[in-house]
């Protein structure tokens, strides 16, 4: 608990270099990421950040020091050579994308892995660290790489701030794009370049393995909540800092632990919550809209079957039993009870002694999806000359569907009518 | 003797890996062996944490389990929360392999196993790494067992259900009519895959067993159009990386999985350069010399 006020009063500059640090690079990848995931490209991410890794030890091998600015290079170049190749294998061969990926990630990844080794086993003292860019430690960020990071970080947020129209459009709709004379093959690079460089600074946080959900999961998490692209790279970017700030807090507090895995588990926890539970899109509130949906289309076709045997019977207000509604039409005996129960608690029933029968406002709403039902089959019949014995099905289920506004369209044009094709009567 | 085991040991990884590769690749599911061979980690961890020891039936058992549980979870995200393919794979996989690195780092006392392992194997130990019964009887290398355990039960598999993975590969639509479930060979292949990371985790570590499941496939499949030669000529690549490698990291003094994985790099470059039929150097070739043809044609109608 005392680090945990040490650490949010800010008190230790070092604490604040480290956060600020933590934050821009995983706010600045989730601000790509979004833009991949739009484009559905979003395990591109994930080799590139596998394949940086020849690329550190590559320039630290000929460096012989770890200058943040030549690793920086030395990641940029394998990063891009690994989507290029990728490309390359995609087109030019009979290979399919996932596979290239997957084999140009673990290939190039496995490459780095033996230039590590070798590195470690040649004992130069100055490589001891290095390997922290396989996990991530956002607390070895200090002074100088807080400032080169942090303006990397700048620089590809006031990029896509810049090129925010482009890169919208070029993510859902290239075709169109190039129609409108943008230049989607610069755009496309630009992205490319942005991607691999968000990997490139990013991977002091995260770490190169798990650096793919940085790009990856803010993004996915923040589409559940908007349909609006620029609310969602903001949001992606503000989940994002939030699993770095908290990232930061465990590389200071606990720093025998690997700091990416936990910022990676935090906005996994985000992007979980959100699956479920955004409004809207989340599983939850999606089943429970179907289940709505189904109680309202079986309360409107058991209205319904009462509506036609009151029409048989000439008396609407009759009590009917189980058997005669299930004679009218079939229901499941559990859902038919269930639905007349929340039938009369909603007032649109009464019940005595086992039989049930119209309220006035449950009269009208069975009337209303009558006269619907038979409205739609004259409509169909008449103006799109379907033969009145193949109407039915249809209309069977547009009239759970039918707003005011189209039930009064559809009066207007059909000019009230008296009969349904099959010569029944329609109830006003 | 210790170079010829680490060599059959790894052949024996790599011929597994390839049989189930193929499969992989031609169902476009390689990133989905990518996700499972991170995902595993977190089973083997507890699995670990349980048992006591790393190489039990039960861990193979455990992990496979969770192999088909991440399938399960990517599809449960892909189809109900309607999240994108790539983006459900990407989610799944990191976050359960951060899991995995999460547990290890907490219960780093308890567990013999650490984030090298995880990444690049030891496949350097396996000689010493011996199998010794109640007895005091020397068995020999306890990986030759669980690697070959896992080759013989592959082939078994592939074996058997050889009709039933073909068509479902090749026309799921046509298999379903004929009365096979696509989902049960699915999850089977998946459990397969599962079974296979885990055996061979110790070795190669979680992520170069991608490099084996996906590469010796992809360079077969530019070799040849027939699956069964696709199967037979990715096993002899497995074996043959499982040699080079070896030297090549006895020679640079690195990781032999890293320098496994290189030399599988490597012959999927040549493949892809000079295969006689997909290569783009073949193709260029042929390219050339239809132009030439057309010129020379066109020359003689004027």
């Amino acid at each position: 608990m005392e680090t945990f006020f040490e650490f949010f009063s800010f008190s230790d500059a070092s604490i604040i270099s480290v956060t600020v640090g933590a934050i821009l690079l995983t706010a600045s990848s989730a601000v790509v990421g979004t833009f991949t995931f739009l484009k559905k490209k979003a395990l591109v991410g994930d080799a590139v950040a596998h394949s940086v890794l020849p690329g550190i030890c590559m320039a630290f091998i000929i460096s012989g020091n770890k200058n943040p600015l030549v690793l920086i290079i030395g990641a940029f170049i394998t990063g891009w050579l690994s989507l290029v190749i990728i490309d390359g294998i995609t087109k030019k061969s009979k290979i399919k994308e996932d596979s290239a990926i997957a084999l140009i990630l673990s290939v190039f990844f496995g490459i780095g892995i033996l230039m590590l080794t070798y590195i470690q086993h040649n004992g130069n003292a100055a490589q001891t660290g290095l390997d922290s860019f396989l996990f991530g430690k956002a607390a070895a960020l200090v002074g100088n790489d807080v400032i080169t990071f942090g303006v990397v970080a700048v620089i590809l947020m006031l990029t896509v701030t810049l090129f925010f129209k482009e890169l919208k459009l070029i993510s859902f709709d290239s075709n169109f794009a190039k129609a409108l004379g943008i230049p989607v093959k610069g755009i496309d690079l630009l992205l490319t370049t942005l991607t691999v460089l968000a990997v490139v600074t990013g991977i002091q946080a995260v770490g190169v393995i798990l650096m793919a959900a940085m790009l990856i999961t803010p993004a996915a998490a923040a589409r559940f909540w908007t349909d609006d692209v620029k609310r969602m790279t903001i949001l992606a970017a503000f989940l994002g800092a939030i699993a770095g700030l908290i990232g930061a807090y465990v590389s200071y507090a606990a720093p025998a632990m690997p700091t990416g895995p936990w910022i990676v588990l935090i906005i996994s926890v985000i992007a979980l919550i959100s699956f479920f539970f955004a409004p809207k899109k989340g599983v939850v509130s999606r089943l429970y809209e179907q289940r709505k949906m189904q109680h309202s289309m079986m309360d409107e076709n058991l209205l319904k079957s009462l509506y036609h045997l009151g029409e048989t019977d000439n008396d609407l207000f009759k009590g009917r039993s189980l058997n005669e509604i299930l004679s009218k039409r079939y229901f499941p005996k559990k859902k038919l009870k269930e639905t007349l129960t929340r039938l009369k608690r909603q007032g649109f029933l009464n019940s005595d002694n086992a039989s049930w029968s119209f309220t006035e406002i449950g009269k009208q709403k069975g009337q209303r999806v009558v006269k619907l039902h038979r409205l739609w089959e004259l409509y169909l019949s008449k103006y799109m000359h379907i033969a009145s014995d193949h109407v039915h099905d249809d209309a069977e289920t547009i009239e759970h569907i039918i707003s005011p506004e189209v039930e009064a369209e559809l009066e207007r044009l059909l000019e009230y009518p008296e009969q349904d094709p099959h010569d029944e009567k329609i109830p006003y | 003797m210790d170079a010829f085991l680490i060599i059959l040991v790894g052949s024996l990884i790599a011929i597994s890996c390839s049989i189930l590769g193929c499969f992989l690749i031609l169902r476009k599911m390689a990133m989905v062996g990518d996700a499972i061979s991170h995902a595993v980690l977190p089973g083997i961890v507890i699995a670990f944490l349980i048992s006591g020891s790393r190489d039990s039936v039960f861990m193979i058992l455990g992990a496979s389990v969770i192999g088909i549980f991440t399938t399960f979870l990517i599809e449960f995200f892909h189809k109900k929360a309607k999240l994108q393919t790539d983006a459900a794979i990407g989610v799944t996989f990191t976050s359960l392999f951060a899991l995995g690195i999460i547990l290890l780092s907490v219960f780093a006392g308890q567990i013999d196993l650490d984030q090298d392992c995880v990444l690049y194997g030891e496949i350097a130990y396996v000689p010493i790494d011996l199998w010794i019964t109640k007895s005091g009887i020397n068995m020999g290398p306890q990986a030759l067992y669980i690697s070959g355990f896992m080759l013989i039960l592959n082939i078994i598999f592939v074996r058997i259900g050889f009709k039933q993975l073909y068509l479902t590969t090749f026309d799921p639509a046509f298999a379903a009519t004929i009365g096979i479930s696509v989902t049960l060979w699915h999850y089977l292949l998946m459990g397969a895959v599962s079974m296979t990371t885990v055996a061979s985790f110790e070795s190669v570590g979680a992520i170069l067993v991608v490099a084996l499941l996906v590469a010796p496939p992809a360079t077969a499949y530019l070799l040849t159009d027939n699956f069964k030669k696709m199967l037979l000529i990715s096993c002899v690549i497995g074996v043959v990386i499982s040699i080079t490698g070896y030297y090549l990291a006895v020679y640079l003094d690195g990781s032999i999985a890293g320098a496994v994985v290189t030399m599988a790099g490597i012959l999927f470059g040549l493949a892809f350069f000079f295969s006689p039929h997909e290569g783009i150097v073949f193709k260029k070739i042929v390219q050339k010399r239809a132009a030439a043809k057309l010129v020379q044609q066109a020359a003689i109608k004027t």
